[in-house]
């Protein structure tokens, strides 16, 4: 008999003014007598909805039900059959919008808690079973990936469980990508991050730090040198502004920029030797999981005021829904219907305040949103020494640029053929957001999956 | 792990390191540079790609000691590895099809402008050299530019050796004389470069500068290194390092440059103390 409790089993937690002030992770994780509780929420339906809102098509009911009856480790099982990365999913894919809603659950209170529960069996795993992943029977044949992202780890786990000779060539010094130098902390502990990769190595996938391809090597001389594909999971690119006077000031940071010296280069640490601003009143412009992060990190690094700032109303927000609740939990101030207009400086410099005007939703626009317009007479000044835009990003040029015949749209994301990633390169596929423009790290991986079963079924045609 | 080959001081201050990473010397070319990291806990900073050698499989970086990170990196010696050595990033400098060609270089930047002024000469331009430092002890390279250069003028601050004055000076009186330039390139510190590019301006020749703000990752992804050029947001990893030096907003670079001064200073006398103490 199914547990029909409305609710989901509370994740325990920090308490949020605790949290606040250090970098350990917020959600602690279920303990197994919450897990199995939680499991026997899931009706085992029969037209399992939650499936489909799955980008990687994990078995959900079917790992649930291993939970509910307390062999986690058949739990694993399952998942891995599907994720590479389950600690990392469970921690940060948008669950609501997902797998969860879509749980029929939810239609008479809150769906089962899938996310917490993906966590806790690749947490139980690792704590539990130490025994790595083993190389397969090589197939002799090789691949390279470029970036270390979501995207490049899940394409490359899933051709090395093939038999594919896979390299990466990661730019950065760490393989991660937005894993490591955007996600925070305590919202992802980097040692969860180095597990899984690990996990790659012990597959026998290699990762080559400090290569930017594009500059010290080509796709051309990818191929010269044997790989028979290559895919590009190169990531999101140039931090996007505003285009409003005073962004070069001293204190705007982008997020891109504000995250990658506090995760990547550990600025958090009193003794990191990169250096971070101290901020008192801080405003984070946009509304994404982006933003969160920068907005909860500045507040950790000691901020009394940290304002988001942003165009829409709450119904709006981008972010995960526990994101935006863990955000308020922990004190930091929306400032909703709300747009800079300009960013005022000092004699030095520094910025010292925004100028903001208030603003209004109107007719829906072409992404099928409200479109924020400006209410007339609406200025107003909040002053802060810290400003961080996280309004999106461009795609890099690094790579189609030195590629002949690999087509971009106008925005500067790769062109690919759908579905299987293939571009408009013979035997070069890409994904995650070189393709799509910035997006979630659980889509960039299910494109590195299709991706990877593409390149298998081309080269196992040759 | 990228292994040095060779060290040497060629000043007080300054630090020159060849470093053997063979993939990178294929492809490096004048004006671009590296991300360093010495340590696994150092930052990442960049430093302009002095000079290369495709046959050797070597880089060489020229070096002024001024925060922590570059003093981390002096402290390696011959035959210990850099942790992290990352490019050769940035677009190469275009230095084809010129006449005649006026370098300036001033302090540490002239270990940038070297290898301009030599692929220059190699192209068969005709190279004026004009470098700049404070004294006599912290002239840098005055040989090697000497080989390369049908003309160099040596300028210091106090007139300890060459002329007594600053390199616009010696630019102007050149420019005065006759000398038809199709293009200036100035490479040292941002005022400098500022006021090669008010002067040059006067006269209309073209003038490209090398900037080098403060980076983190120097692929394209932070935006820290952004400049105004033109009235546009320029990224220095990506578009740059060389830009026209008259469309560039000094005022700004200069202003930004400033961000973390107070850290740096906190950070270096800690690094000082540090050595110090290993010393003792």
């Amino acid at each position: 008999m199914a547990n029909m409790n409305p609710k989901k089993c509370p994740m325990p937690s920090q308490d949020p003014m605790v949290r606040n002030h250090n970098f350990k992770e917020v959600a602690l994780g279920y303990t197994m007598d919450m897990a199995v509780e939680e499991a026997q929420r899931c009706l085992n339906c029969k037209t399992k909805p939650c499936i489909s809102g799955c980008p990687v098509l994990i078995d959900i009911p079917a790992f649930i039900g291993e939970v509910a009856k307390g062999d986690i480790a058949k739990a694993y099982e399952i998942l891995s059959q599907q994720t590479s990365l389950p600690a990392v999913c469970g921690r940060v894919c948008p669950q609501e919008t997902q797998c969860e809603g879509k749980c029929v659950r939810a239609i008479k209170g809150e769906s089962v808690a899938i996310g917490r529960l993906e966590r806790f069996v690749a947490d139980w795993h690792r704590e539990n079973c130490a025994q790595k992943s083993q190389p397969v029977q090589p197939n002799g044949k090789k691949v390279a990936v470029i970036g270390a992202g979501p995207t490049g780890l899940t394409c490359a786990g899933e051709l090395a469980k093939k038999g594919y000779k896979v390299t990466i060539y990661e730019a950065l010094h760490t393989a991660g990508g937005v894993l490591v130098y955007g996600i925070p902390e305590f919202r992802l502990p980097k040692d969860i991050v180095k597990y899984e990769i690990d996990n790659l190595k012990a597959m026998g996938v290699e990762i080559e730090t400090n290569m930017v391809i594009g500059k010290i090597l080509t796709i051309d001389e990818l191929f010269e040198m044997g790989y028979e594909a290559v895919y590009i999971g190169s990531g999101a690119g140039l931090p996007k502004f505003m285009g409003i006077p005073g962004e070069s000031l001293k204190g705007v940071y982008s997020a891109n920029e504000y995250l990658t010296r506090v995760n990547l280069m550990k600025a958090y640490k009193p003794d990191s030797k990169t250096p971070i601003r101290k901020s008192r009143n801080v405003a984070v412009v946009g509304g994404g999981n982006v933003a969160m992060d920068a907005a909860r990190s500045a507040k950790r690094l000691g901020a009394e005021n940290v304002y988001i700032v942003y165009r829409r109303g709450m119904q709006e927000l981008p972010a995960r829904a526990e994101e935006i609740e863990h955000a308020q939990e922990e004190g930091i101030i929306f400032k909703l219907l709300t747009n800079p207009v300009e960013v005022i400086g000092d004699e030095n410099g520094e910025i010292k305040a925004i100028r903001c005007v208030e603003m209004m939703l109107g007719e829906p626009d072409d992404s099928g949103r409200r479109r924020p317009v400006v209410k007339p007479d609406s200025e107003f000044v909040i002053d802060i020494d810290t400003m961080i835009m996280s309004i999106g990003t461009s795609p890099n040029p690094l790579i189609s640029s030195t590629t002949e015949g690999l087509e971009t749209d106008k925005w500067g994301c790769i062109v690919t053929n759908g579905d299987d990633g293939l571009t408009t390169r013979n035997a070069v596929y890409a994904g995650g957001d070189a393709v799509t423009g910035a997006a979630t790290v659980i889509l960039a991986m299910g494109a590195g999956k299709q991706a990877a079963a593409a390149i298998d079924k081309m080269l196992g045609e040759k | 792990m990228y292994k040095i080959i060779d060290k040497q001081f060629l000043n007080p201050t300054v630090c020159k390191m060849v470093v053997c990473a063979p993939l990178m010397a294929k492809k490096a070319k004048p004006g671009q540079f590296v991300i360093v990291r010495a340590f696994e806990d150092s930052e990442r900073i960049p430093l302009t790609i002095s000079d290369y050698d495709t046959a050797k499989g070597t880089i060489t970086i020229i070096f002024q000691l001024v925060g922590q990170g570059t003093m981390e990196l002096s402290t390696l010696n011959i035959n210990d590895t850099v942790c992290d050595f990352v490019g050769p990033l940035g677009k190469p400098s275009h230095l084809e099809g010129l006449k005649k060609v006026a370098v300036v270089g001033g302090g540490v930047g002239c270990a940038i402008a070297y290898p301009v002024a030599k692929k220059l000469k190699e192209n068969g331009t005709q190279v004026h050299s004009i470098v700049g430092f404070r004294n006599k002890d912290l002239i840098i390279l005055k040989d090697e530019f000497d080989a390369v250069s049908d003309k160099l003028v040596l300028m210091t601050d106090d007139g300890s050796a060459g002329e007594k004055g600053l390199v616009t000076a010696a630019l102007e009186q050149l420019i005065n004389s006759g000398e038809q330039y199709d293009e200036v390139i100035a490479i040292g510190p941002l005022v400098m470069m500022k006021f090669v590019c008010k002067t040059t301006e006067k006269y209309g020749i073209k003038t490209t500068v090398s900037m080098n703000p403060i980076m983190v990752d120097g692929t394209g992804m932070c935006g820290g290194c952004r400049l105004t050029v033109g009235g546009k947001t320029q990224f220095a990893c990506v578009d740059g390092p060389d830009f026209d030096g008259h469309q560039v907003d000094f005022d700004e670079a200069i202003s930004r440059s400033t961000m973390y001064r107070d850290f740096e200073i906190h950070k270096r006398e800690a690094a000082c103390n540090l050595l110090n103490k290993e010393a003792e």
